[in-house]
């Protein structure tokens, strides 16, 4: 239970996938400018990360590894994502529309999302056990949240700042991310000593 | 357009990385030293050849609905071919790069470019695009490593530079350095491209996702930082 509860701060907190990790940074960039739309995208991205790890951790444990197939891991995890997207966006379409009113802009988005592709790879990289993947890929979809959320807070201060002309636009945002990454090393060593 | 512009817009007019931004992730990720930004440069910029010579040779054959699709099976081979001969010859830069290296598929800069030039040009031309792309990729990648590498790590290429190893600025070689180097340079490319028309600050036209994304965040973002 420890280890599961380490899992999960750890993946919102200090290896952020966003901030410390740089997996996900152009929907961070692109549509963190409001509020809502960063929370719809977040919302989305946690919810993908979970089907996406359901789906692949058991193929590759299953179908891929006892065959020796381990070096199709990439295009066998695309794909499959790509395909559970499209599955899920048409699932949510035909008998939940309200929930694909609200997600279903982002959801073809989120297919070439390195985050996605990143979390399924690190889970088997590490060799977290299907309950543990999961925790982590909660974990990730939460720390993406996190610093969306965050930082469409930022962003909205900037809106009314006085910039130099050249640092308008991205530069200024990516400064700001700078800082708010900054901000996250300063859980460095946090869970280790929590748990000592 | 002859070959030479052709070529050399990928390094400086239509740089992928400090003017179009795509692909974003692998450049902070993988510029915190020279040497890596090189072998991530030349993993893409292969990548990005291959990807760009069959899809140009195979764009009268490719089903123009299921075409992303087929794009993304195509660079996923060829991202795994490059993983497997990194694996083998240089498992020193495997170990660094770790999982950046099959994140190469979802650089938005590959399929980008198939999106953007290789299934509306020739065979000759696409190959040309890409070798410039990927220089232009690669020179950023080395150009932001450098940066980070001199002041964050006092060497260069694992060289130690003598003054500067005992006044390291290691926060430059860490997250927060990343954004912040990236964020400046691109402000210094601002600077000197102001009088030049302005491009748009994401290279939506050649996401794959802009269709889906066009009416919502893209051209409204895109209107409101521009």
């Amino acid at each position: 239970m420890t280890k599961l509860i380490i899992i999960l701060l750890s993946a919102v907190f200090i290896n952020n996938y966003v901030l410390t990790r740089f997996l996900g940074i152009c929907p961070f960039l692109g549509v963190s400018k409001k509020l809502d739309s960063a929370t719809g995208m977040s919302l989305a991205v946690i919810f993908v990360m979970l089907m996406a790890t359901a789906v692949t951790w058991p193929i590759q444990m299953y179908l891929l590894t006892p065959n020796n197939l381990g070096y199709l891991q990439t295009i066998v995890f695309i794909l499959v994502i790509a395909a559970l997207v499209q599955l899920v966006e048409i699932v949510l379409k035909r008998y939940i529309p309200a929930l694909h009113k609200s997600l279903g802009v982002y959801l073809p988005l989120i297919t070439t999302n390195c985050a996605v592709l990143g979390v399924t790879i690190l889970n088997i990289d590490e060799g977290y056990t299907f309950l543990e993947a999961m925790v982590n890929s909660l974990g990730s979809g939460l720390g993406f949240f996190l610093a969306m959320v965050m930082f469409s807070g930022v962003r909205s201060v900037i809106e009314g700042c006085d910039i130099p002309k050249s640092f308008k636009g991205l530069p200024i945002t990516l400064v700001a991310a700078a800082i708010t990454s900054l901000s996250f090393l300063g859980f460095g060593g946090v869970i280790e000593n929590l748990f000592a | 357009m002859n070959t030479l512009q052709n070529f050399s817009k990928g390094i400086i007019k239509e740089n992928p990385v400090l003017v179009l931004v795509l692909g974003t992730c692998p450049t902070l990720a993988t510029s915190t030293s020279v040497t890596n930004a090189i072998g991530m440069g030349v993993a893409a910029t292969v990548v990005l050849l291959c990807s760009n010579i069959v899809i140009s040779a195979l764009r009268k054959v490719i089903p123009d609905k299921v075409r992303i699709p087929c794009y993304i099976v195509l660079i996923a081979g060829f991202v795994t071919m490059v993983q497997m001969l990194v694996k083998a010859f240089a498992p020193a830069l495997d170990q660094s790069l770790g999982i950046y290296l099959p994140l190469i598929v979802v650089n938005c800069i590959i399929l980008g470019r198939a999106e953007m030039f290789a299934n509306k040009n020739k065979i000759f031309d696409s190959a040309v695009d890409a070798l410039g792309m990927g220089a232009g990729f690669t020179l950023a990648l080395i150009l932001m490593a450098a940066i980070r590498e001199v002041f964050g790590n006092g060497s260069f290429m694992g060289m130690p530079i003598p003054l500067l190893s005992d006044n390291k600025i290691s926060i430059m070689t860490m997250a927060p350095g990343g954004f912040f180097v990236f964020g400046c340079l691109i402000a210094l490319v601002n600077k000197f491209s102001a009088n030049k028309p302005k491009k748009k600050d994401f290279g939506c036209a050649g996401c794959p996702s802009a269709a889906a994304c066009g009416k919502l965040s893209c051209e409204k973002e895109a209107a409101v930082s521009d």
